[in-house]
């Protein structure tokens, strides 16, 4: 009970220039988060240079949780790349193995079939109705590496979102009552 | 400045970040040998143009190969695959996955399989009689942690039927 009070105290006793210091020092930190992002962006050359592994459809090689490092070079796409895919009208970006690839050299036309490893059938059941083929505009990126169970966290948080909100809350208590 | 919650804090921050570098290094340790394998076709079981006018084959293969050497205390798994490359007048270039297989062992890395193709080897288009193709043996280490690798042999010199049968 004790404790309560004392936090009552030193929030009656909070100055406004503290407080709008550390609002300014967790706005730096935010945004130095943002630059890296942004960095990692530019230097891998795509949108999404880490994804995290939402479901099992690539075990044993990659579980749920693990964390994916993309890259996007002018490489061509060969069969065996592990790559990271949009489907048109979908935000989820799905990570499988290209295992046909076939492309024309006159018009740039370029067309690969995917498979989860751990999946019997092809991808051609998560295409869109009609679609049989992904195009170069699909891809985002190429698996090169991973750090396995790191991606927990985000998982955490997004299937079940009151977990999010109760971290920021508790930081932002932290924050305005940390006498620093 | 002092109290036992900053000191954890830094301490844990610490150990996360040591621990991400060495998950990211790790795969530097690892050196790799070149496996050679062989794959035979044995026979081609039919080869049609279905009604949508692409050719499709179905063949049978002997594949044989041995990649223990690529184990080592960082690998998860070996994902080998065998593709068939050919050339068209239309497609310039075509890779078609046949076989493919997860190792996880390595006793289990020097095997010899007789198998249909496991996905269906179909042409966009009606170029496959008498077509001569690569068999490429590729494999991909994944590690427990860390960067991936790849590599492959390119096998020369198969050729399909002249006719459908």
């Amino acid at each position: 009970m004790g404790w309560v009070s004392d936090t009552v105290d030193s929030i009656k006793s909070i100055k406004v220039r503290e407080v709008l210091h550390q609002l300014i020092v967790l706005g730096m930190i935010v945004t130095t988060a943002l630059i890296i992002w942004k960095g990692l962006m530019c230097i891998t050359g795509t949108e999404s240079p880490v994804v995290v592994v939402l479901s099992g459809s690539m075990e044993p090689g990659f579980q749920r949780g693990d964390i994916l490092f993309l890259t996007m070079s002018k490489d061509p796409i060969r069969s065996g790349d592990i790559v990271v895919f949009n489907i048109d009208g979908r935000d989820i970006p799905i990570v499988h193995r290209v295992i046909k690839v076939h492309e024309r050299e006159d018009t740039e036309d370029k067309y690969y079939l995917t498979k989860g490893d751990n999946n019997p059938m092809d991808d051609r059941v998560l295409y869109n109705h009609g679609q049989n083929w992904l195009e170069k505009k699909h891809i985002m990126g190429r698996a090169v590496g991973f750090v396995p169970y790191a991606g927990w966290a985000t998982i955490i948080m997004s299937e079940k979102p009151i977990i999010k909100y109760v971290l920021v809350g508790a930081l932002g208590l932290l924050v305005l009552t940390t006498k620093e | 400045m002092h109290s036992f919650g900053y000191r954890a804090n830094a301490l844990f921050t610490f150990a996360v970040t040591i621990l991400g570098f060495m998950c990211a290094l790790a795969s530097f340790t690892d050196s790799f040998n070149s496996p050679s394998p062989s794959v035979q076709v044995l026979k081609v079981n039919w080869f049609q143009k279905q009604p949508n006018g692409n050719d499709e084959v179905s063949m049978t293969l002997n594949i044989s190969a041995d990649l223990q050497s690529l184990f080592t205390w960082n690998t998860k798994q070996v994902f080998v695959f065998l593709a068939a490359e050919y050339v068209t007048p239309k497609h310039v270039l075509n890779q078609i996955s046949l076989w493919d297989a997860i190792i996880q062992e390595k006793e289990n890395a020097k095997f010899t399989i007789t198998t249909s193709n496991k996905y269906r080897f179909i042409d966009q288009g009606s170029n496959l009689r008498g077509k001569e193709f690569n068999l490429t043996l590729h494999w991909h280490v994944m590690p427990k942690t860390g960067k991936m690798l790849a590599d492959k042999v390119v096998l020369p010199g198969y050729r399909l039927p002249a006719e459908y049968r």
